[in-house]
């Protein structure tokens, strides 16, 4: 299962920069190599943003697996990312095995 | 000054704040020019106080008008309604949307979606959207709709709040004029829910929705533009389909209106002479009396008059159906079907609860508009009492008779006196001091009889007969005849019959005056 994800940012602000770090270090740690992120800057295509009704950045849609689900922020709480991801059950599992 | 301030100031060379023409009827008057430009206006109401129109309009008249093309943000309603529902107001959204002229930026939330907030955010997304829209259509007006939908769809009101800071000064300097709308919970209280009118401070335009003894009253406030004048008050609007919003600025209306010495007659001889030759050409002239003293018959005379000298009469009847009027015309020898087919005559038969009575206002001035008439006449103006509030009656009559002056076409009102003997109408007592000549109708009991008493009670710029007279009607119409000499008290309700002696007696007080003696 490939997860399916794009990343709307505007420009290279420190909240964008953030954003992509964070969402990369958690992917790496839950499904390695099983992930592919566009980025998208709103501010280079906002008709991207308009396409898909983004209104706060950073911004994380999840195409695949269903269902599309959006994580919005810094992506700085990972509690919430692996919900949003639906990765919490594994999350779960290890907090479980502790 | 450094040039952000520079840019955020965006006022002209002189100092002075230059205003947007909005061309929404009625509203720039108010305004006193139309929005500030290139600056932002909240407009806020409570749910239903057409907020989503207003702001559409703003749009819809700019690009009909002035050829200015408008970005359309909405938070709450999606495209797809709105351009559903702004077709009744005659805007043709989709087509515009064509000629990219009007853009969408479509933030209305998606129930659908689940939304996960994960640390910190901005809402660099949505200004981004609305400078590609402004650019896209090259726009000058923005309109957005409705702040407190954003801030139920995000978590946030503190970030939310410092990002529309954000986002309305990034619109100052794209150089467009906005309008954003709020909510408000009540009528009369907080400006706005959530504290938005912090950040868009500078002009505030609240739009009300109240209901007064079980009617429905629209009104809209200019509450405060920075730096510059505006009319103060709340002033009645309307909605109509095909228009959208009119506002009704009727307490700015000018009293400038000319005047003129021409006579025109009143359709009755008798009549003309008592008012001193007949009725001022632009004046207004109130009919009161109770129900059947003769103010149908008065009107039917007054258009018949016009008829005969080939001018052309617009009535407004508000109590009769066309074939009871016509029927009743025919009963004092004028055929109304005839001057109608003619073109001497339009009647226009409604029952006053139909519209509210703004849309009677603007309904009679577009039928004033579409036939150009000489002559106006309302019959009757107090069955419109029973619609509306007594502040709404009040400012329908004085734009009904401000708008007939300025077209410098007489006008002839009746009142119904509530009670059969004497008394006075709501009706009168608003219309009394704008018209230019009063005429009293009158029953009159003497001797067990009842009779129909006139006479004029008042007739602007000149003398006129003080006489009460007595009135009879036949097949031909109205005949006027001998004063009432023998009985006084009529103007009060309560005549009593004064014997001849006394009026002898009372004669001879005056007597050594009198040469003939």
């Amino acid at each position: 299962m490939i997860y399916k994800l794009t990343l709307y940012i505007t420009g290279r602000t420190y909240s964008s920069e953030c954003a992509a770090e964070n969402l990369r270090r958690i992917l790496e740690k839950e499904c390695p190599g099983a992930y592919e992120i566009t980025i998208v800057d709103v501010v280079e295509r906002p008709e991207e943003a308009e396409t898909h009704r983004v209104l706060a950045t950073p911004t994380l849609i999840k195409e695949s697996p269903p269902p599309v689900r959006r994580i919005v922020g810094d992506m700085s709480d990972t509690c919430k990312v692996l919900l949003g991801l639906g990765l919490n059950s594994a999350n779960a599992k290890e907090v479980n095995q502790r | 000054m450094s040039a952000k301030s520079a840019a955020i100031n965006s006022s002209s060379p002189n100092g002075s704040v230059k205003k947007l023409a909005t061309t929404i009827p009625g509203f720039d008057l108010i305004c006193e020019g139309g929005l500030p430009e290139h600056r932002t206006t909240l407009i806020s109401g409570t749910a239903g106080s057409a907020k989503t129109v207003f702001a559409a309009q703003f749009l819809a008249e700019g690009i009909v008008n002035e050829n200015q093309s408008g970005v359309f943000v909405t938070f709450e309603e999606s495209p797809d309604d709105i351009r559903r529902n702004m077709l009744g107001f005659g805007w043709d959204i989709a087509e515009w949307e064509k000629q990219n002229r009007w853009c969408f930026v479509d933030a209305s939330s998606q129930p659908n979606v689940d939304t996960v907030v994960s640390g910190k955010y901005d809402l660099g997304a949505l200004l981004a959207r609305i400078e590609h829209a402004v650019r896209k259509v090259n726009g000058c007006r923005v309109a957005i709709d409705s702040l407190g939908a954003i801030f139920s769809q995000l978590p946030d009101h503190s970030v939310v709040r410092s990002e529309l800071f954000r986002t309305a000064t990034a619109l100052r300097q794209m150089n467009v004029t906005a309008l954003l709308t709020a909510e408000r919970t009540q009528e009369y209280g907080d400006i706005a829910r959530y504290g938005v009118e912090e950040f868009v401070a500078d002009n505030v335009v609240i739009l009300r929705n109240t209901l007064e003894e079980e009617k429905r009253r629209r009104t809209v406030e200019v509450l405060k533009f920075r730096g510059t004048a505006h009319q103060k008050g709340e002033y009645p609007f309307t909605v109509i389909p095909g228009k959208g919003v009119v506002v009704l600025p009727l307490s700015a209306i000018e009293l400038k209106q000319k005047s003129s010495d021409l006579r025109v007659t009143s359709g009755n001889e008798d009549l003309d002479r008592m008012c001193g030759g007949g009725f001022f050409r632009d004046s207004i002239i109130l009919v009161s009396g109770a129900t059947g003293t003769g103010k149908t018959l008065i009107t039917a005379e007054f258009i018949a008059g016009a008829a005969r000298r080939g001018e052309r009469c617009l009535l407004f009847a508000f109590e009769e159906s066309r074939e009871q009027l016509f029927r009743n015309a025919r009963g004092w020898g004028h055929d109304f079907g005839k001057m109608e087919n003619d073109g001497y005559l339009r009647v226009i038969c409604e029952y006053p609860e139909v519209l509210g009575l703004e849309d009677h206002l603007i309904r009679i001035k577009q039928y004033i508009e579409e036939f150009k008439p000489d002559r106006v006449a309302v019959d009757s103006l107090s069955a419109l009492e029973r619609v509306s509030t007594e502040k709404g009656f009040r400012e329908f009559v004085i734009g009904v008779t401000s708008h007939i002056k300025h077209q410098e076409i007489t006008g002839l009102f009746t009142a119904t006196a509530p009670s059969l003997l004497g008394g006075s109408s709501v009706t009168e007592s608003h219309i009394s001091t704008i018209t230019d000549s009063i005429i009293l109708l009158r029953y009159i009991e003497t001797l067990g009889e009842i009779r129909r008493g006139v006479t004029v009670l008042k007739m602007r710029g000149s003398a006129h007969e003080k006489k009460i007279r007595e009135v009879m009607i036949d097949g031909d119409g109205m005949h006027i005849g001998v004063p009432f000499r023998d009985v006084s008290g009529i103007l009060s309700g309560s005549p009593t019959h004064v014997s001849s002696s006394e009026l002898e007696r009372i004669g001879g007080l005056f007597a050594d005056d009198d040469p003939k003696k």
